[in-house]
């Protein structure tokens, strides 16, 4: 028990940290960097919630290929070591008393809320159980939003494409 | 069968013509537009007939020896309160089933005749789609069972009336014309709204039915019409009165007249279908159509109807024997043959042997329809063939244009009231029943009547008499025959039903309260007016038959009586003085000050106002996204918090 | 009984979630936009799961739209990366303020 309560601590200062410092920090790859722990970080939440599955797709996914995409494309556009510009020092803190308010405010709702659980019996999340409901057609099932979003991945693929295909400009 | 709802074919195909030729008219359909609305009118006219035939013969009169009025169907429109709505319908009764008759088969004629006469016209199909909206809106307003119904369909008709005025509208006269008809008009329907507000507001109805039923009987609603008054005279006086002005300003009485005469502008087809024949007869049958109220609430009201109708018939005949332009003469005709139908209708009294007059005017409206439309189209053949409207550039053309001729005499010889033609019979009633119930109206109406012959065969022997010569060296080179088939044939049929339709047992068709009226035809009365006309046409002989300047020396004779006339009693003048001088000066100027210092300095100070404040808030929308973001973030937080801590029930 | 529940994983995505919000209004180059946008999907998927896992533990939907938002977030990421390529093409920056050629 006590292990477990050290481990969600531990997560989820990495979580946050990682997140205060990729949007602050002035050298985008570094943001790039600690955005790739953070993420990370939630992997491990969702281990430590037993969301095997989604803790592997979320590293897939994320660590593997949205960060990825993110660092290639700063490649693309950034010369190495340059820092970036740094915000507006009004707006930074008018920003961040607006978003503390906000976070004090749902702070509050969340601690006066009684969460209650619905009862019945549990569905571990193995990856049997995902599987076969995902990919059924019945009460439950998943089957159709499945579909829909793969060909919205693939619409999205074929309009990065597009978007980022090098036009012959006109001679 | 009666009751069948076909009979709403008879309006609607010509409103689907109308949206046909309008559409697609001048692209697609051109030339066969001509026909397409012809054919429609055919069916039209048939149905009309056929309903008419089966009204009168195969249904006929009800157990208490009446015509039933039949409302064919109704469909609710608009329901302001339980009662009052504004219904679309088709009521028939008899001189409904008279009036589209009259109505699908001038307009048959005028559209058959306008193959011929519009031929080669650049507008051809838009001509026929404005004449097919007319036919519709009269329809739909000779049909109709609600008098907001009439009120839409009588703007309907004006509409199209301005547009078939204004057709020629490179030419500035037809514009001006187009425009002083639809103004005049106008300026007469809002009082005919007024009247249908007071007589809506009393009677708490606006279907005609109940209205006339509720104010002719002794109930609340009378009582209370007859209570309120206005200066003196009785909210049933007033609306009635207002009504009549909305009718006096389409059927052209004295004042409201100034319009018909330049309507003359448009296309003579249109005037003799709108201007002589079907629209300037709406003041008479929306007349006719409240008839009980006035003759059995209302005498006084009907004597307003009397007065104008007597005095606009004296005072157009006076003025045609003057005018010179051929169709201004049948327009002031026809305005003078109106006046006739109306103070017909005001001498008349209710049932039996006092309806004689709403007969004879119905009657007289029936044959005026047949033979003003063949005299138009007569004129129109003449202008088509001089090319002219004034009457010095015709004469002699009897031998150029036979068939023209004997038909335009035919039409004649019908308006001057000689026997057997139809107007005679028309004409006679209408003086029997003026002189049966008032004397000084009997005898204008004698010697309008005698004035009418003489002016109408003016207007013949000047056309196909005098001058000899001028045909010999104006026409020949470019003569071109006395017109087309298309344009003989409605001639002819006109002149045919002109002799004709006076044998029609009128009375047994059309009475005020729908029993059967025998009309005596009584040689001895007739004797006198037939003398009057007589005399009449052989003074117009005597003055122009040949070229001789007689006229030209009584003209000179009358000097200012002559042209006080010929400058139509200088009413235009009169109008143009009231509002040039006086309402301009009196009512436009300040007008137009405070329009442009207070109505015009209120919207610009808001112009200001509104210009100020954007300059200030321009700087919000500075087309950066994150300050856009910034606002939606702090705006999502504010309606946030609204709604969970303050928006509590 | 856990010691841990549902109002700490919660107090997690919310901060997530807010410093998310915060790096999107405060960030000037649109890829750092980005990867806070990707903040805030996160804690909206730390939610879905936590949700799940102690309200609904009977069912699989939040889980279902965990991995719904994670494809989503991956095309969305992909036309996003691609647009900013084409505006780095064009204006040599990828600043949101360069880019108001659009603005009135």
């Amino acid at each position: 028990m006590q292990a477990s309560i050290i481990i969600f601590y531990c997560l989820a200062a990495m979580i946050i940290g990682g997140a205060i410092l990729a949007v602050t920090s002035l050298k985008i790859f570094r943001a790039a960097v600690f955005l790739l722990f953070s993420l990370i970080g939630i992997a491990g939440l969702y281990f430590w919630m037993n969301y095997e599955f989604i803790a592997a797709v979320q590293i897939v996914v994320y660590v593997g290929g949205i960060v990825v995409l993110i660092i290639f494309s700063i490649f693309l556009t950034h010369h190495s070591g340059e820092d970036m510009k740094s915000p507006k020092l009004a707006r930074s803190i008018f920003v961040a008393i607006a978003a503390s308010s906000g976070f004090a405010l749902t702070m509050l709702l969340i601690l006066q809320h009684q969460f209650f659980a619905s009862s019945g019996n549990v569905v571990e999340p193995t990856v049997k159980n995902i599987g076969t409901q995902m990919l059924s057609t019945t009460e439950n099932g998943y089957l159709l939003p499945f579909e829909v979003i793969s060909i919205l991945l693939l619409a999205a693929m074929i309009g990065a494409i597009v978007i980022a295909i090098k036009t012959k400009t006109k001679a | 069968m009666l009751h069948s709802k076909i009979i709403a074919l008879v309006p609607l195909l010509p409103f689907a013509v109308f949206l046909l030729t309008g559409l697609f008219g001048r692209k697609y359909l051109k030339n066969f537009s001509g026909i397409l609305g012809t054919l429609s009118l055919l069916v039209a006219f048939v149905i009309s007939i056929y309903t008419a035939y089966e009204y009168f013969f195969i249904q006929g009169r009800d157990a208490n020896g009446i015509f039933e009025k039949i409302i064919a169907f109704k469909y609710t429109w608009l329901q302001f309160s339980p009662g009052v709505s504004i219904d679309m319908g088709v009521v028939l009764d008899p001189i409904s089933i008279m009036m589209i008759v009259v109505v699908t088969f001038i307009s048959l004629m005028v559209h058959i005749y306008s193959m011929g006469y519009m031929k080669g016209e650049e507008r051809y199909a838009t001509y026929y789609s404005f004449l097919s909206l007319f036919t519709f809106s009269m329809l739909g307003l000779v049909l109709a069972s609600n008098i907001f119904q009439i009120y839409i369909f009588w703007e309907l008709v004006g509409v199209s009336s301005f547009l078939l005025i204004g057709f020629y509208y490179d030419k500035p006269s037809a514009v001006a014309a187009a425009k002083k008809a639809f103004i005049v008009t106008r300026f007469a329907d809002l009082g005919f709204l007024i009247g249908i507000l007071i007589l809506a507001f009393y009677s708490g109805t606006l279907d005609f039915g109940t209205l006339i039923e509720r104010f002719t009987t002794h109930n609340e609603y009378y009582s209370a019409v007859t209570a309120a008054s206005f200066m003196g005279v009785s909210a049933l006086t007033w609306g009635l009165v207002l009504v009549f002005i909305g009718g006096a300003g389409k059927s052209a009485m004295f004042p409201f007249h100034v319009w018909l005469p330049d309507a003359m502008e448009g296309p003579t087809p249109v005037s003799a279908l709108i201007h002589a024949a079907t629209m300037v007869v709406a003041g008479v049958y929306l007349v006719a159509r409240l008839f009980p109220v006035f003759s059995l609430s209302c005498p006084p009201a009907l004597e307003v109807v009397t007065y104008v109708g007597i005095f606009s018939s004296l005072f157009a005949a006076l003025i045609a024997c003057t005018q010179t332009d051929i169709k201004r003469v049948l327009a002031y005709s026809t305005m003078s043959q109106i006046g006739f139908m109306m103070f017909a209708l005001g001498v008349s009294g209710y049932g039996g042997e006092h309806g004689l007059g709403y007969m004879a005017s119905m009657f007289h409206l029936f044959t005026h329809a047949m033979f003003k439309a063949l005299l138009f189209l007569g004129a129109g053949a003449v202008i088509h063939f001089v090319h002219s409207n004034d009457m010095k550039d015709m004469g002699g053309l009897r031998k150029s244009m036979p068939i023209t001729h004997i038909t335009f005499l035919i039409a004649c010889l019908a308006i001057a009231g000689i026997p057997p033609f139809a107007g005679f019979f028309s004409k006679e009633e209408i003086l029997a029943a003026a002189y049966a119930n008032n004397k000084p109206v009997f005898v204008v109406a004698i010697i309008t009547a005698g004035i009418t012959a003489f002016y109408m065969f003016r207007l013949y022997f000047n056309i196909f008499w005098n001058k000899e010569k001028i045909e010999n060296h104006s026409h020949e080179e470019h003569s071109h025959g006395e017109g087309p088939m298309t344009m003989l044939i409605p001639l002819s049929i006109l002149a045919i039903c002109a002799i004709g339709v006076g044998f029609i047992p009128f009375g047994k068709f059309v009475s005020s309260d729908g029993k059967e009226l025998i009309t005596e035809f009584n040689p001895m009365f007739s004797l006198g007016p037939v003398v009057l006309a007589l005399s009449g046409i052989l003074l117009a002989l005597f003055f122009y038959k040949k070229a001789n300047g007689k006229s030209d020396k009584v003209a000179e004779a009358l000097g200012g009586i002559y042209r006080a006339t010929y400058k139509k009693f200088y009413i235009d003048e009169i109008y143009l003085f009231i509002t040039k001088k006086v309402v301009f000066n009196l009512v436009g100027r300040p007008a137009a000050w405070i329009d442009k210092n207070i109505v015009d300095g209120v919207i610009n100070l808001s112009a200001t106002v509104a210009d100020n404040f954007s300059e200030a808030i321009r700087p919000i929308q500075s087309g950066k996204v994150q300050q856009y973001a910034i606002y939606f973030f702090i705006g999502a937080l504010s309606f946030a918090v609204l709604f969970i801590y303050f928006w509590k029930n | 009984m856990n010691a841990i529940g549902l109002p700490q994983i919660l107090v997690v995505s919310t901060a997530l979630f807010f410093i998310g919000v915060y790096g999107f209004l405060t960030r000037r180059n649109m890829i750092s936009m980005l990867m806070s946008i990707e903040l805030i999907l996160n804690s909206v998927n730390i939610n879905f799961i936590a949700f799940n896992k102690y309200l609904f533990p009977g069912k699989l939907d939040g889980l279902f739209f965990t991995v719904i938002i994670i494809t989503i977030a991956a095309s969305e990421a992909a036309v996003a990366i691609a647009i900013i390529i084409n505006l780095y093409r064009k204006y040599k920056s990828i600043d949101v303020e360069d880019a108001n050629s659009m603005r009135f």
